[in-house]
Order: C-alpha cells, then sequence, then structure tokens
C-alpha cells in the first residue's frame, strides 16, 4: 500500500476509534438511566416521592391477579424473584397480559408501598412456536 | 497466491470502472429483480399463510416477516455504506463515492419501515405505539443519521468533495451499529431479546423461521436491485460529459 493511502486509513481508523469512544463515555454516563424501567428490588427501599411517576417492571406473580367483578380496576404482584411490588391499576389491560409474563407499569409508588399505574404495558419474550408445542412442552414440564 | 491476488484485485477495480460497470450491471438487473420477487412472494407466501401460529401472539406475530428483515437491512445497508465510505477515502475509487450515495435513501427506507412496522406490532402486543426504550430510540437516531448523510450530501455542490464528507460521515456513524444490536442486553427495555443469537439455538420454531429466512434473503435482493438501478443513474448523471456516454445516448 503506498504511504498516503496508508495515513489515509490510519487516519480514518483514529475517525472510528474516536466515534466509538465518544459513543461509549455517552453510553456509560447513560447508563442506568438508559433502563426503561426499574425492577422491583430497586425500588424497594428507596425513598421514591409520592408525586414522581416511574416506570416498574417484572413478571406477573402466578395466581395473583384479582380483577374486580364490577369495574376495570384489577390487582397483582410484579416480582423479579427476589423482591415483589404489589399493583393496582383500573383500565384495559393490554392482550399479552399474563400470569408469569413480563410487563411495564407507569405510575407512582404510594406511601403504603403499593403501587399506582395508570399505564400498563405487556412485555413479550423473543420465543416463538405453535400452540402444539407449547402444550407439549407445558406437559413436560 | 500472489498472481491471483493480483489478478482478483485487477478484476475488481476493472469491474468498478463507471463504463464498464455499466455494461455488465445491465445484465444483471433484471435477474435480480426476478429473483427478489421470486424470493418475497415465496417467504411472504409461506410466513403468512402458511406458517403456524404463535401460542402467545396468535397471528398478530406475523408482521415480523416484515419488521425483522427491515431491520436487518436498516443495519447492513449502513455498515455496507462505511465500508463504501472507507474505500472512498483510502482508495478514491470514484464508484464507491456514488455507490454510498445511492445506498443511503434505500436503507433510510428500510429503517422507516422497520420503525413502523414495529409500532404497528407494538399496539397490539405492548399496548402501545411507542416507548422511548434502548432498542427503539437508537434505531430512531440510527434513521436520523441516514437523514444526516443524506441532507449532508446534497448541501455539497462538488460532488467528489460531497463523497467525500458522507464517507468520513458513515464511518462516525458505523458506532451506533454495535449500540442497536445489543442495546437490549445492556439495557431493560420493552423491546425482547435477540430471538437468533449466534452461541445458541434460536428461540423460534424451524417452521417459523424457515420463511423468515428467505424474506430476508428477499430483502437482500431488492436492496441489490433498487442499488443497482440507483447507482446506474447516478453513473450516466456524474459522467454525463464522457464520450461512453454520449456514444450511448447517441446511437
Amino acid at each position: 500500500m503506498n504511504p498516503l493511502r496508508k495515513q489515509r486509513l490510519y487516519a480514518l481508523i483514529a475517525v472510528l476509534i474516536g466515534s466509538l469512544l465518544a459513543t461509549w463515555l455517552v453510553v456509560s454516563a447513560l447508563s442506568e438511566n438508559m433502563n426503561l424501567f426499574y425492577s422491583p428490588s430497586e425500588i424497594l427501599g428507596v425513598d421514591i416521592d409520592e408525586n414522581v411517576i416511574i416506570r416498574a417492571g417484572g413478571m406477573v406473580k402466578q395466581g395473583s391477579i384479582e380483577k374486580s367483578k364490577d369495574s376495570l380496576s384489577v390487582r397483582f404482584t410484579v416480582t423479579d424473584y427476589q423482591n415483589e411490588l404489589i399493583i393496582n391499576y383500573e383500565g384495559i389491560l393490554p392482550d399479552l397480559f399474563d400470569e408469569n409474563a413480563g410487563v411495564v407499569v407507569r405510575g407512582n409508588l404510594k406511601t403504603d408501598g403499593t403501587f399506582k399505574a395508570i399505564e400498563v404495558l405487556a412485555k413479550h419474550d423473543e420465543n416463538y412456536m405453535p400452540p402444539e408445542v407449547a402444550k407439549l412442552i407445558e406437559v413436560k414440564e | 497466491m500472489i498472481r491471483v491476488w493480483n489478478v482478483t484485485k485487477r478484476w475488481f477495480i476493472e469491474m468498478g470502472s463507471p463504463p464498464l460497470f455499466y455494461r455488465w450491471s445491465s445484465k444483471i438487473t433484471s435477474w435480480l429483480g426476478i429473483l427478489a420477487i421470486i424470493f418475497l412472494s415465496v417467504g411472504l407466501f409461506w410466513g403468512l399463510l402458511i406458517a403456524p401460529t404463535d401460542y402467545k401472539q396468535g397471528d398478530v406475530y406475523r408482521i415480523l416477516y416484515v419488521h425483522v428483515p427491515s431491520a436487518i437491512l436498516g443495519q447492513s445497508i449502513f455498515m455496507f455504506m462505511a465500508a463504501c465510505g472507507l474505500i472512498n477515502v483510502v482508495w478514491r475509487a470514484k464508484i464507491s463515492g456514488m455507490m454510498l450515495k445511492s445506498a443511503a435513501p434505500i436503507g433510510m427506507s428500510f429503517t422507516l419501515i422497520a420503525l413502523v412496522t414495529g409500532s404497528v406490532w407494538g399496539k397490539p402486543t405492548w399496548g402501545t405505539w411507542w416507548v422511548w426504550d434502548a432498542r427503539l430510540t437508537s434505531t430512531l437516531i440510527l434513521l436520523f443519521i441516514y437523514a444526516a448523510l443524506i441532507g449532508l450530501y446534497s448541501s455539497i455542490e462538488d460532488k467528489t468533495k460531497a463523497d467525500r464528507a458522507v464517507s468520513i460521515l458513515s464511518i462516525v456513524g458505523l458506532a451506533i451499529i454495535p449500540v442497536i444490536k445489543k442495546s437490549v442486553d445492556w439495557w431493560q427495555t420493552l423491546h425482547q431479546p435477540s430471538t437468533f443469537t449466534l452461541t445458541s439455538s434460536p428461540s423460534m420454531s424451524p417452521e417459523m423461521y424457515q420463511p423468515l429466512l428467505l424474506c430476508v434473503i428477499g430483502f437482500y435482493l431488492i436492496f441489490a436491485f433498487a442499488l443497482t438501478l440507483n447507482l446506474r443513474n447516478e453513473v450516466i448523471d456524474r459522467e454525463r460529459s464522457k464520450n461512453w456516454v454520449k456514444q450511448i445516448f447517441v446511437n
């Protein structure tokens, strides 16, 4: 490779490294703030003002969903398998909302430790399979 | 060995000379188009109508047969453009600059399609059109980088200088690609983690990912087809004062 081209190549590599470094600095400075939601363990024991709107997320605990018979209000527990958080919500739930499924809620933490949600979003996982296969796996387990 | 290398190198350089490229590309354009249509129609027909429904999402998951290939293309076209940028800056090959310029609007379109289909998919499954999580936000940034590239190119009168400027910007912008890729692993997001990874078997049934593979190949072929068409126009436009172009259009 002739010297001029080599020089340009090195300059370009320097540009790329600089850009990667800058991105890495931004990303590590943002690190915690880039998370969309807090897990129940992160919320527990932290003093958060009642009026601050935050997002919490985790798995809906099996058997914890209590739906009201005459209104849209629902109460369920979100867990990260270490700590739990009780969520109160009134409104329409997304189709994929279910026990043992991921969920992200937006709302505020009450002083009694329960969470008043104003929005419930369902997370879905990266697994795709036909219903018959899912049934087989369930039987096996 | 060195002989083979030199012959390949010369062949590669010759293929990239504008008049030669114009000649050989005329032969492959229609084939690329036909192949793209075959792969896409088989892949989409198979994916949308024959592949089984999902145990959890039902039929709505089928949008991934468009969403996933366009997201893949949006990112790989950017990497392709950065490679063109490298060649353009270091070796000053004329065609690489034209290639970068021709690929940009295609890559931007695929990124936009990925964002829109993702939004449409998000509403029934997550319950929202948009959320500012790491994966969605970083993909939106990629869209803006594409827009910046196209804007920068059109704001510089001198085409050679414009080529050089977007080449450097494409190298700078390359840093967003690993962030998009790893965003779902580094942070808690609403977007699900990758289904396909290099280290483990895919967490998707074969009867679902086989048509997806066809769709991905089909999307790559569409890109190759659209790129060739764009590039041929670009070559003619930039070389319009050259003799070989005049000969083509006079006869």
